[in-house]
């Protein structure tokens, strides 16, 4: 079976996936305590009036029923309204997912940067003063949370140094945003040549990004040193020593090559990392993001940003799971031509 | 390559010795707490590490060490109560699915894939917001996105034992398969087990103290190291380190040795699964 | 006869948690141009580390302490890395043993074979690749276009060593080392891949070190034998004559358990098992398993001696009945 195969089978996988995260979703968003009616009805509405709303949003009807309207809404996009902001909760998302992706994605370049190179040189050098410290970093790593990280580095570069910006979102309060084409401003700003928005943006962006960097470098790392450790001793890079090839060829071709196979897969759990941190980070640095958005809007009493929030999340999360596998399909021939 | 295994278990040691003076700090609190972490110090608010007050005091006030210890009463019962009921019931789920298979079996793994489609810290985020905030809600998020990783460790290690020589063997003298898989899989099942639990563990104290940040789970005027943070990081901005720097310590160090411990009992107890995480 | 390599006093240790493990213990010997040497011994006995030693791969914990591989007049523990890599897969290669896992995964096996052409004779990509299909063709791979373009998973294990083979003599080296070739291939055709090797060893005037714990195979294709047992080399000899007279009370262990269709007797195990290279007492490493051992034994080293032309042997037992003139 080729590619083609195996692509329809794991996208099969998600059809199920899906509704199992929708069932949970949905039992998080109506069935729970914390009425949905008396949240929207608010604290001084009579049992009538609870009862009324109940039945226009079809509280009253059974569980199945309710669920089939729960999914079909969710179809079509709706996410239901934000009592806080008093607009649909997809709206505002719309508006804040750039901010979340560009912390996102900046995240994940700093712990690829960082944490790659770490994890192969570690296990090159095994042992050195280099693998201790790098593998102390992995162990601690893991056991900081990084709001605390957050604060520590705001502490120390802004604070202290006063190298770092304020933390208070995404640009200096006197900078226009550059021209919107993709909403990730660091982007935006180089694509339209606005120096003062780009040098702004990526200033703010400097320690949201290296906190939640850091917090993912340490597994990614930890997996890189482990499977190189691994290939390394394989009878196919003694086969290449055997040959004559270049050191630097034997490590960061064959070896690398084949080590960076298993460590796609660690890149959905470090995804799922990345959106649990994102969610703290963003309110240590008032990052406009989904995350601060979920959470604010609990603080005013409004769960329903929240629990779309988790569904977004989780859905992201599906898909990133998928594309990982497809990369890794593609990445391995052994499964691609299985 | 000797002292290497020399330091490695003098780590551990270390890690166990954490993790039993976070304990007795827990358990004696009252007792070891220099101040009432309630009293407030109208002389001394908001002031710096001193005699007085060896790690500060916050707006109030109030002694931080002394809350510090208060504290960890809370971060460890909520950890450890949501680890053994997650144990308990994901333990139980994995047994069942893999002692009646078919469509119990089923039913149970797609649940168990349902709740790990979800990021785990975004999932427990999801189930407090709507339970409400309270210890007791927090514990039961913990635990309901823990269960999943021992449901499928008992479950798998059913269906490794079925295929064993003592499967085969009680079949041949007639016993059913299944009782003995469940009779001789208990003994084998608890190493890995102690494993899991203990990083989780580690895992749990991050989630009660990264949801009580974010305003989720633990409030004020209880004290918790995950909610101290956050009433210190406006602090921060300003110059009073101190506020944030102890609590997240207290994190750190109970989750480095709870994760330390975990990984030189895997060593010990579990070899095969060695580098698996 | 000139030789071709000559390794004198070899030693290897591997630094373990439990101490200092001597995995090949002052083993000298040499090999002729175009010959095919055999190294056989149990598993343990550090032959695949020898052959390692040679070409300078022995990796941390385990490091080269001693000794001396004159290759082509030159001692390769002096070159520098950079020289000795030059020799490494053009000079001296190597087959390892399960092919499978001895072929990069995601490479295909073309393009493995095609950057040795490209890395020692400084080939361009389609000289390389035409030269790669020669040699698919010379190993006996049908369709070499469409082998060349597939990975090793898409191989039988036979075709793999062929793929091997192909690598390691695409560069036409003037020794080949190979460890245990045929382990884990089907007896025909391991067979086949001896057979293989044998032919292009002698067409292209490549010598051979055979390593293998199979003494069937040493029979088929070697021209002399070395007989190695916990890191010690203990006999050398011509191949009939080691079957026909071996003097190692180990190598005539080895024989007599060598199953027989032809004889009515009973295949003898050898009693006890390889002993342990941690701290090894400093005499004989067979004294403990030795029917004919003596007191010197454990006390003294038996040095390898002339036994006859063509035949030297370490025991001093075999010392002691004057079978040996002292050299």
């Amino acid at each position: 079976m080729g590619f083609g195969g195996y692509l329809l089978r794991r996208l099969l996988l998600v059809v199920p996936t899906l509704a199992g995260v929708t069932v949970i979703s949905f039992a998080l968003t109506y069935l729970l305590p914390g009425n949905p009616a008396l949240v929207k009805a608010g604290a001084l509405a009579t049992p009538d009036v609870v009862r009324e709303i109940e039945r226009q949003m079809g509280l009253d009807r059974p569980v199945p029923v309710q669920y089939w309207r729960y999914v079909s809404g969710l179809l079509r996009g709706d996410l239901g309204e934000s009592s806080s902001t008093g607009r649909p909760v997809l709206e505002d998302f719309r508006q804040r997912v750039p901010a979340t992706l560009e912390l996102t994605l900046a995240s994940l370049l700093v712990a690829v940067a960082l944490g790659v190179p770490l994890g192969v040189l570690s296990a090159v050098r095994r042992d050195s003063l280099l693998d201790h410290v790098s593998r102390l970093l992995g162990v601690g790593g893991v056991a900081m949370p990084s709001f605390w990280t957050g604060l520590l580095l705001l502490y120390v570069f802004f604070y202290l140094l006063g190298v770092a910006p304020p933390p208070l979102g995404r640009l200096a309060a006197d900078v226009t945003p550059p021209a919107r084409l993709t909403g990730l401003y660091v982007i935006d700003a180089a694509l339209t040549a606005d120096g003062v928005a780009l040098v702004s943006a990526l200033h703010h962006l400097m320690l949201p990004a290296l906190t939640l960097g850091f917090a993912v470098m340490a597994p990614l790392t930890r997996m890189v040193r482990a499977t190189m450790l691994e290939i390394l001793e394989s009878d196919y890079v003694k086969a290449a020593w055997a040959a004559g090839l270049p050191r630097r060829r034997v490590v960061y071709g064959d070896a690398l090559r084949n080590a960076l196979i298993p460590v796609i897969t660690v890149l959905g759990v470090i995804f799922g990392f990345l959106m649990a941190g994102n969610v703290v980070v963003e309110m240590v640095y008032a990052w406009p993001g989904l995350g601060h958005y979920a959470v604010t809007a609990l603080v005013t009493k409004d769960p329903g940003p929240i629990q779309s929030f988790v569904l977004f999340v989780a859905v992201m999360y599906v898909f990133v799971n998928l594309a990982v596998d497809l990369l890794y399909g593609l990445a391995d021939p052994r499964i691609r031509l299985r | 390559m000797r002292w290497r295994r020399l330091t490695g278990n003098r780590l551990s040691l270390a890690a166990l010795c954490g993790i039993l003076l976070v304990v007795a700090a827990a358990l004696l609190a009252p007792w070891v707490a220099p101040h009432d972490p309630d009293e407030t110090d109208a002389e001394a608010t908001l002031s710096s590490v001193s005699l007085r007050h060896p790690l500060g005091t916050d707006i109030y006030g109030r002694d931080q060490l002394s809350r510090l210890i208060h504290a960890a009463r809370v971060d460890l019962l909520v950890a450890l109560s949501a680890t053994a009921i997650a144990l308990t019931l994901g333990a139980t789920l994995g047994a069942l699915a893999g002692y009646r298979g078919g469509w119990v079996d089923q039913l149970l793994m797609r649940a168990v894939d349902a709740i790990m489609a979800f990021p785990a810290f975004i999932l427990a985020m999801g189930i407090t917001a709507a339970l409400g905030n309270s210890t007791a809600n927090l514990v039961a998020a913990i635990a309901i996105t823990h269960v999943p990783i021992y449901t499928r460790l008992i479950r798998g290690e059913m269906l490794k034992a079925r295929e064993t020589e003592y499967a085969e063997a009680a079949r041949t003298v007639g016993n059913r398969p299944r009782q003995i898989v469940l009779i001789h899989l208990l003994p084998n099942c608890v190493p890995p087990l102690i494993v899991q639990a203990t990083l989780a563990m580690g895992f749990a104290v991050l989630t009660v103290a990264a949801l009580s940040f974010i305003g989720l789970g633990i409030q004020p005027p209880q004290s918790e190291w995950g909610q101290m943070t956050a009433e210190g990081a406006g602090y921060v901005v300003s110059g009073e380190w101190w506020l944030v720097l102890f609590p997240g310590l207290a994190i750190m160090a109970t989750v480095l040795a709870f994760n330390l411990l975990g990984d030189t009992l895997r060593d010990v107890l579990d070899p095969r699964m060695r580098g698996v995480r | 006869m000139t030789e071709l390599l000559e390794v004198r006093d070899l030693s290897v240790q591997f630094d373990t948690d439990e101490g200092v493990v001597e995995a090949v213990d002052a083993v000298s010997f040499g090999v002729r141009a175009g010959e095919i040497l055999g190294v056989v011994g149990e598993s343990g006995s550090g032959k695949s580390v020898n052959a390692l030693a040679i070409l300078r791969l022995v990796r941390p914990p385990g490091r080269i302490v001693g000794g001396q591989v004159r290759f082509e007049g030159e001692d390769l523990l002096t070159l520098s890395e950079e020289e000795m890599r030059a020799v490494r897969g053009a000079r001296i290669s190597m087959v390892f043993q399960s092919p499978r896992t001895a072929l990069n995964p995601v490479l295909t096996v073309g393009r493995q074979i095609a950057r040795l052409f490209e890395l020692h004779r400084g080939a361009s990509r389609r000289d390389a690749r035409r030269r790669t299909l020669e040699m698919l063709t010379r190993v006996g791979i049908a369709e070499p276009e469409r082998r060349a373009r597939q990975y090793a998973h898409q191989l039988s294990g036979g075709m793999c060593q062929r793929v091997m083979i192909a690598m390691a003599l695409a560069t036409s080296p003037r020794l080949l080392l190979a460890d245990e070739p045929t382990t884990g291939l089907d007896v025909s055709i391991a067979a086949q891949v001896l057979e293989l090797l044998r032919d292009l060893g002698r067409r292209t005037g490549a010598a051979i070190v055979l390593i293998t714990h199979d003494l069937g195979v040493v029979a088929e294709v070697c021209d002399r034998v070395t007989v190695m047992h916990a890191g010690q080399l203990v006999e050398v000899a011509d191949v009939r004559t080691l079957f026909a007279r071996p003097l190692h009370p180990y190598t005539q262990a080895l024989v007599r358990a060598i199953p027989r269709i032809d004889q009515d007797v009973a295949m003898e195990p050898i009693p006890g098992a390889v002993p342990s290279l941690l701290m090894p007492p400093p005499g004989c490493r067979y004294a403990d398993r030795c029917p004919r051992v003596l007191d010197v034994c454990r006390r003294e080293r038996p040095a390898l001696l002339v036994a006859a032309p063509e035949h030297e042997v370490a025991c001093h037992a075999v010392e002691r009945e004057g079978a040996v003139a002292i050299r």
